[in-house]
């Protein structure tokens, strides 16, 4: 059974459609890049599955129960890393967990000791830089319950050398910590260098022209970016993502 | 160290400011009765120091207490007036016009309808206190950063979660200066509160002392208000320093 199934999801906003049947599902401990031009309704897509908005037509389903507006199903990482500014690393890395009631101090020490913010605990977000930022965010949604993670654009607002460096770092963790991952970007090679399989999503009303089973083996070197077959499967992207923005 | 090289551009022009009037009353000869030198001022204040002790003490516990209680309700409205937002809408307007009545109008009617007890100088005191408490409390509460609020929402927080995880540390630094304001307002609530007629107290003494003629003692009892109002701000200062230790120099910004 998936971990989370999609099924014919229609959304709209103000009288637009901004989502049209859409329908995909993640497996169990799948990591998923949903990529797609801005403003193709991704925050749409994250708001129905968080339980923010509900859907006009269609289920999403968690491990087989219905979550249609239920808050709270997922774990989720948004764009900016939104550390609370009152509490230290520590702190702000256990939020997830607290609003779950399930506070475990030690399980998050051990986790940040790996996450490479050993020696942050007791510091706080104004004195960590974006990356570092961006990896207590993650590691508060790796440190929440829930079985599936969600997210959004996450290392979009880093610049380019924080960002492969930032990459590489989520696959590590990732590799040690599996969990279901849905992993939205507009960047191709990110999606390329860190997904299983990448949804390319069209223009409002989205749903999903294109899908690419992404084959390379893990654990993945930096160094895959650089073959040809990385580069087909770009052009390949970047064609299909090009033939549906000018037409 | 710090203190004194931020502090000594203010302090030197006090002490500048005391030097010229010291040498204007000599030289224009002003009469004590109408403008006492400060150096009289301070002679009057140091020799007098038993007489107004206790009217000290007295306006300093009214003036807390009134503050404490003040605070409390400002808090409680404002906590009320944000979880309820009808409420919020429906008293916000009437609590603006409560600020709107002159408080020395105000006062002889307390004294009409709860004699000349404690009670009507505390309502004095709590009226000029709440008002900036509730108003700072409030923008607290709304003006929490949009990204920490949608991390709250997908995450499943409860409203309660939200209120006392999210909502309420972020309203601290404003609840700080409206204390620091509530915290001066109450040294001079009580002072007009002890004008209306009271056993002791700083406002009791100013009335004394003015209507004898003893100009200089109205200007003690004028720098112990000021003296007063500064170290309850440097109470509040102390305490926030302890409380807000999150706060970047820079400030803090809403991103974290």
């Amino acid at each position: 059974m998936a971990k989370l199934s999609v099924d014919n999801l229609t959304k709209r906003l103000d009288g637009n459609e901004v989502l049209e049947n859409l329908s995909f599902h993640i497996e169990e401990d799948e990591f998923v890049a949903v990529l797609g031009p801005s403003g193709s309704g991704k925050s749409t897509l994250f708001h129905l599955i968080g339980g923010l908005y509900t859907p006009d037509e269609g289920d999403i389903l968690l491990d087989g129960k219905k979550i249609n507006g239920q808050k709270g199903s997922i774990s989720y990482m948004p764009q900016s890393p939104s550390l609370f500014p009152w509490r230290t690393i520590l702190e702000n890395v256990l939020l997830g967990a607290e609003l779950a009631g399930k506070k475990d101090p030690q399980a998050a020490l051990k986790m940040m000791d790996k996450a490479g913010l050993k020696g942050y605990e007791k510091t706080y977000p104004h004195q960590l830089s974006g990356g570092m930022k961006q990896r207590a965010a993650f590691i508060r949604s790796l440190l929440s319950p829930q079985s599936l993670i969600c997210l959004d654009e996450p290392f979009s607002a880093l610049d380019e050398f924080t960002r492969s460096e930032m990459q590489r770092w989520l696959l590590s963790i990732w590799q040690d910590n599996k969990r279901s991952i849905l992993f939205v970007t507009h960047n191709i090679e990110e999606a390329l260098f860190l997904a299983d399989r990448i949804l390319v999503l069209s223009e409002k009303p989205a749903n999903i022209i294109a899908e690419f089973k992404v084959g390379f083996p893990r654990p993945r070197e930096e160094a895959i970016t650089l073959t040809e077959e990385f580069l087909q499967y770009k052009k390949d992207i970047y064609n299909i993502l090009k033939v549906r923005t000018t037409k | 160290m710090n203190l004194l090289r931020k502090g000594w551009r203010p302090v030197s022009v006090l002490i500048l400011l005391l030097i010229v009037w010291e040498l204007a009353s000599h030289v224009f000869a002003i009469p004590e009765w109408l403008l006492p030198a400060p150096a009289q001022i301070g002679i009057e204040g140091w020799q007098s120091w038993p007489n107004y002790r206790n009217h000290l003490l007295a306006t300093v516990r009214l003036s807390i207490t009134g503050f404490l209680i003040g605070s409390g309700i400002g808090l409680g409205v404002a906590i009320c007036l944000h979880i309820v937002p009808k409420l919020r809408e429906t008293f916000y307007p009437l609590l603006i016009l409560s600020q709107n009545v002159p408080v020395i109008v105000l006062a002889p009617l307390l004294v009409i309808w709860f004699g000349f007890g404690m009670i009507p100088k505390l309502v004095i005191i709590v009226l000029v206190c709440f008002f900036p408490i509730t108003i700072a409390a409030l923008d607290g509460f709304r003006q929490t950063g949009a990204d920490m609020m949608h991390y709250m929402k997908m995450a499943g927080a409860t409203k309660r979660q939200i209120f006392w995880k999210l909502e309420w540390p972020h309203a601290m630094p404003s609840v700080f200066s409206g204390l620091k304001i509530a915290a001066t307002y109450s040294v001079m609530g009580a002072v007009i509160s002890e004008w209306l007629g009271a056993q002791e107290g700083i406002g009791v003494y100013m009335t004394l002392a003015s209507s004898s003629f003893r100009t200089a003692q109205v200007f003690v009892a004028i720098f112990l208000i000021m003296g007063l109002s500064l170290v309850f701000f440097a109470g509040i200062i102390f305490l926030e320093k302890r409380v807000i230790r999150w706060k970047s120099s820079g400030g803090g910004n809403g991103n974290g």
